[in-house]
């Protein structure tokens, strides 16, 4: 098992013709992703890569029962493309897309969870289940089955975390990618639940970062309803500390946004985090070998966690905490 | 994105969100005009991108267009927290019974965009809503929906009793909320929103944020950017399409994405070093991206290492590889260069590079002490 995606998910990639589009949907079909259908207006009755390409989403889900999207188009069309995914019956929309407007996805996430269906993204390296599917980007290379399940709100952080726990022979159920922007439509809550609830997951890895307080409101989450084991990393220690957005900003965003408030949360509920991520594995097979969510020594590894990694670092991050940094949050577009 | 208090202030105006009179000034002349012209009190405002301006002096009553014009010559040119002022907003000063203050951001937390106003508004609302947050209303909105009038109304209640100044707050809140969406703004914001002796409401400083995302659709926003206002390094960066953040460290970072970046640069401090900078060269990155990237941080006379670290995804590392190349061809670093390159196309990289015979490492982890112990800092 897995979650969200198995061998059962057939994929219809939304922007196929483009340059992302067309070397994922090969990519993805390589790794034995059930690759249906592509769409891109205007470019119907084309196939691309042995994939038959349909003008509306519409047409592509009534003629291959596709129950997936995933989404490659310019930030500029990737809003309309949720909602015509959402429209066409989709069930799994995934949107790699990066430069998505904050605003669009405030109304176009309640919309797509109103259609019953689920948004992953955007801004996300999308999902892999080892050996039974893949939905975005993820490279293939780097993963092993196996009952890790990973969560992370990065991209390129996320690979080198999976291969860490490769290198280390932990293999993964299913990993995701869930996007760093501000309005996403699947969080680390949604994860956890569905982790908590598969059979083949056995643990679980959390990759926060700064901004937000969605890792303190994850860290209550697993306190109270998560049994697995969880370890966790969170990036941004060194991060610049923000400038604030205006008055707003300082009001609202009540705790500070920052990595260590983040990493205390998350020890205070017994979850080690990792000083870096070759050492996920480390803390994983530790607790793994207990079989309970919190460490069976959990003072020794509280003690060197914290030794290790807000030592240095605490005094001056939080004399200067504020918003975070956004900038330092903010992936760049791609042309 | 950032815009000054003056275009925030053309844009509300055109709304339709009352605001006093007045123009923008780049010389005393211009300040002179502007007063005489209003033929009335007027308040000059530095226009810099930092808060706590009134505090530095750079806020300034004058009674008349003469002395109008002696404090912008104070002013235009003055350093306020490291910013150079080059224009001041002349604008009618009126006489003020009252300050509340509106202000609308996305909150993430709800994914939703939250209200908040009080009727304590003014310079020191970051107080109040620390010491007596009881008296900052919220207001989560349903995006869906939208912003229903009860709701502004009963918003404006909080701020004021006379059912006419309600009537135009309740307006005023509404307008706003508008803009928000309309510009794709992550915060719009009046502080103070003051009351005249006649029963006026007005805006007296506005504030607009707006998300980078957002900007293909606003040119004319976008337009608006204060190059002044930043950093040299940091512009080059954007033009080339990089994410750059200048910090006060050694070691140079090139890494692909911005979890990664900032992950390097926890590394780095964690094994004892400083990181020099932020710097995330995106997804599909060609070797031109690499090259610049190489070009600014060599261009930090700080920097004693540079740790290039790279996980292919999407990014393939023979590119990275090549831009490395074309990066050490234009002019040969005078720092050790450690190059960690995983994932797509890696023999390909390693082959391109071989000729070159630079410091590598497996993990991220060896880089980053490799990256410490090169730059010869203890």
């Amino acid at each position: 098992m897995s979650i969200f995606i198995n061998k059962k998910t057939k994929v219809v990639v939304q922007g196929i013709t483009g340059r992302d589009g067309s070397f994922h949907a090969e990519q993805m079909k390589k790794y034995g992703t059930d690759v249906v259908a592509g769409v891109t207006p205007g470019k119907g009755n084309t196939q691309v890569a042995g994939i038959p390409v349909f003008n509306t989403m519409e047409e592509a889900v009534a003629k291959t029962k596709a129950n997936t999207s995933v989404i490659y188009v310019p930030p500029a069309f990737a809003t309309d493309a949720i909602y015509e995914a959402a429209d066409a019956g989709i069930e799994l929309i995934v949107c790699v897309t990066e430069g998505v407007p904050a605003n669009d996805m405030l109304k176009a996430v309640p919309y797509v969870k109103s259609r019953g269906a689920r948004l992953v993204g955007p801004n996300c390296p999308g999902l892999i289940s080892p050996e039974q599917s893949k939905v975005g980007i993820l490279p293939s290379t780097i993963v092993k089955k196996g009952n890790v399940g990973v969560i992370s709100r990065s991209g390129t952080l996320t690979y080198e975390a999976i291969w860490a726990l490769t290198l280390a022979g932990l293999g993964q159920s299913t990993c995701i990618g869930i996007g760093g922007d501000q309005v996403i439509g699947t969080n680390f809550i949604d994860c956890l639940k569905a982790f908590q609830e598969d059979p083949a997951t056995r643990a679980i890895v959390m990759i926060g970062e700064i901004g937000g307080s969605d890792e303190e409101i994850a860290a209550e989450f697993i306190r109270k309803h998560v049994t697995k084991p969880v370890v966790s990393f969170i990036a941004g220690r060194t991060a610049p500390p923000g400038k604030r957005m205006g008055h707003a900003g300082a009001i609202i965003s009540g705790g500070s946004g920052t990595a260590e408030d983040k990493i205390k949360a998350l020890e205070k509920v017994g979850i080690p985090v990792a000083a870096s991520p070759l050492e996920l594995p480390v803390l994983l097979k530790k607790l793994m070998k207990t079989g309970k969510k919190k460490p069976a020594v959990k003072k020794e590894v509280k003690k060197s966690t914290v030794k290790k990694t807000t030592g240095k670092t605490s005094k001056k991050v939080s004399s200067r905490a504020r918003a975070p940094q956004k900038k330092t949050v903010t992936v760049r577009k791609k042309k | 994105m950032k815009v000054h208090e003056y275009q925030a202030k053309q844009i509300f105006e055109k709304a339709g969100i009352p605001v006093p009179p007045g123009n923008i000034a780049t010389t005393p002349t211009e300040a002179f005009e502007i007063a005489e012209k209003l033929n009335k009190p007027v308040m000059i405002k530095a226009q810099v991108h930092v808060g706590g301006r009134g505090k530095a002096g750079g806020v300034k009553y004058a009674e008349n267009a003469e002395a109008a014009k002696v404090l912008a010559q104070k002013i235009l040119g003055m350093d306020i927290k490291g910013l150079t002022v080059k224009k001041v907003l002349v604008t009618e000063a009126v006489e003020i019974i009252s300050e509340a203050y509106i202000g609308i951001i996305l909150d993430r937390t709800t994914q939703k965009p939250v209200i908040m106003v009080s009727s304590a508004g003014g310079v020191d609302i970051e107080e109040v809503a620390a010491k007596t947050p009881e008296k900052i209303h919220k207001l989560y909105v349903d995006p869906v929906v939208g912003l229903r009038e009860y709701q502004a109304r009963n918003l404006a209640y909080k701020l004021f009793r006379e059912t006419s100044q309600v009537r135009k707050t309740s307006d005023i809140i509404m307008k706003l909320y508008d803009i928000f969406w309309q510009v794709d703004a992550s915060l719009v914001e009046i502080n103070p929103l003051i009351s005249t002796p006649g029963g006026e409401v007005l805006a007296i400083d506005d504030k607009l944020n707006v998300d980078d995302n957002g900007l293909f659709r606003h040119k004319n926003i976008a337009a608006m950017r204060d190059l002044d206002a930043e950093d040299q390094a940091e512009i080059k960066a954007r033009e080339a399409d990089l994410s750059y953040v200048k910090l006060e460290g050694n070691i140079g970072c090139i890494v692909n994405g911005a979890g990664l970046a900032m992950t390097t640069m926890d590394l780095v401090k964690h094994y004892g070093g400083e990181p020099a900078n932020f710097l995330d060269i995106g997804g599909s990155s060609n070797p031109q991206k690499v090259q610049t990237a190489m070009q600014i941080i060599l261009a930090d006379p700080n920097v004693r290492a540079i740790l290039i670290n790279i996980f292919g995804g999407i990014t393939r590392c023979d590119d990275v590889a090549n831009g490395i190349v074309a990066a050490f061809k234009e002019s040969k670093p005078t720092v050790p260069v450690v190059v960690r390159l995983t994932g797509t196309n890696e023999s390909e990289a390693q082959r391109i590079l071989s000729a070159y015979r630079l410091p590598t490492a497996d993990t991220l982890d060896a880089a980053v002490k490799k990256a410490i112990s090169l730059a010869g800092i203890e």
